[in-house]
């Protein structure tokens, strides 16, 4: 029974460092620009799918360990997914209810949230001057929403992850 | 805090070393993979190249040692030999927007925040984060970066910043009848303290005049391979006073070494 448990737990830690090793992918300079992040998304998705088991807690350890991972200020995206988990599980009946496309746009303007917060919290400790391409990430991790759902959802069913 | 990141570092790690082990792989096999013609050219490459340094290398000596007498008979400080470190580049990419590498040499090994990181060419960065395993460098080209330089044929002295490109230094303090023509090598004028003199940083690529601005528009290009070197050198300069060398001193030195 406690293996059984041990491994439902590692079936989504899993997904969530395969998703950071996406994020910090070594890709050509045009190509990082676009880099959704990816680790988010599969937040989002577990927070939707076992809302009882990934809170607003395991989200703001996950933020922590993707501070460290990419030398961000400590707590950045610490901040930022520990809000946008919050939303998540307030809303996630409505959003299990939803089409892809509508989860999609939901997606969307949790992106554009994260990606806000990011540019303010970088433009003030750094002078790096963003382009329209900073907010391209948006655009493209909601169209692979649906590509992300499909797979956590066939993960889940498979590792019976309750 | 920096607590907390360096024992949140340590659990990270290994997803670093995760990432970059496709890269190493593949290195790694064109290494065991390559031909015997191959290996035999390139060891005689290598061979002529040991020999037209080390002869190089044999003035250098002489040099060295007739400048710090001249640096004594001007009661003058002079620089001591530096350490180096060297470290293997993780293949992982932090930020987008941000010209930020990780190594693999932390503050296990001693590495400290500021330290010069260069490679065989040229400059590369600086330390901006010291981890138990593991170091961030930020690279010469972050936009937030700015690098103390000289000319090096006559010494004009400028500030280099980072221009976000990998391949492109921004030089932006100098005016329009400033005296440096495209060529020019650029090496670090170890104002600052941070970097240590003396090494070539890049060459300027392009000069600029515009009339109605008080500063001319330069670029230069980065001597270090940037995005192509894996291992990079971690410097320690002392850039603290050195005791001064008398005079006396200095013969049995150069007796000593001849």
């Amino acid at each position: 029974m406690l293996a059984n448990k041990k491994q439902k737990l590692h079936g989504y830690i899993v997904t969530l460092i395969f998703a950071m090793v996406l994020k910090i992918m070594p890709l050509p300079d045009y190509l990082s620009r676009l880099n959704p992040d990816w680790v988010l998304l599969t937040l989002i998705y577990w927070n939707m799918a076992i809302p009882e088991r990934i809170g607003v807690f395991n989200a703001w350890l996950v933020g922590l360990i993707i501070d460290v991972l990419t030398g961000r200020l400590l707590g950045q995206q610490a901040l930022i997914y520990s809000l946008i988990s919050f939303t998540c599980l307030k809303l996630h009946k409505r959003l299990r209810q939803y089409s892809l496309l509508q989860q999609s746009l939901f997606i969307f303007l949790s992106l554009l949230f994260s990606q806000i917060m990011i540019f303010w919290i970088e433009s003030i400790n750094s002078i790096t001057q963003f382009t329209l391409i900073f907010w391209m990430p948006v655009l493209i991790g909601a169209l692979f929403w649906s590509f992300i759902y499909m797979t956590l959802r066939f993960i889940r069913i498979l590792g019976q992850i309750r | 805090m920096d607590k907390a990141r360096s024992l949140l570092s340590v659990l990270v790690y290994p997803i670093q070393l995760l990432v970059s082990l496709p890269v190493e792989l593949t290195e790694e096999l064109f290494d065991t993979a390559i031909s015997y013609s191959q290996l035999k050219e390139e060891n005689v490459n290598l061979r002529r190249k040991q020999l037209f340094f080390s002869i190089k290398l044999l003035k250098y000596e002489a040099l060295e040692y007739e400048n710090i007498r001249l640096r004594a008979l001007l009661e003058n400080s002079f620089k001591l030999g530096e350490q180096v470190l060297v470290a293997e580049l993780l293949s992982v990419n932090l930020v987008p927007y941000e010209h930020l590498v990780v190594v693999n040499k932390g503050s296990r090994f001693g590495v400290g925040v500021k330290q010069p990181v260069l490679d065989a060419n040229g400059v590369v960065g600086q330390v901006i984060r010291s981890l138990p395993l593991s170091s961030e460098v930020m690279l010469i080209t972050d936009p937030s970066h700015a690098i103390p330089v000289q000319v090096n044929r006559n010494g004009l002295r400028t500030i280099a910043i980072g221009s976000g490109q990998l391949d492109r230094l921004k030089l932006p303090f100098l005016p329009n009848n400033a005296d440096i023509l495209p060529g020019d090598l650029l090496v670090t004028s170890g104002l600052g303290g941070t970097f240590p003199q003396g090494y070539p940083v890049a060459v300027v690529g392009g000069f600029s005049v515009q009339p109605n601005k008080p500063f001319a528009d330069i670029y230069a290009i980065p001597q270090a391979k940037l995005d192509q070197s894996r291992e990079l050198l971690i410097v320690w300069s002392d850039s603290t006073p050195v005791p001064l060398i008398f005079p006396e001193e200095i013969p049995e030195d150069v007796n000593a070494s001849e």
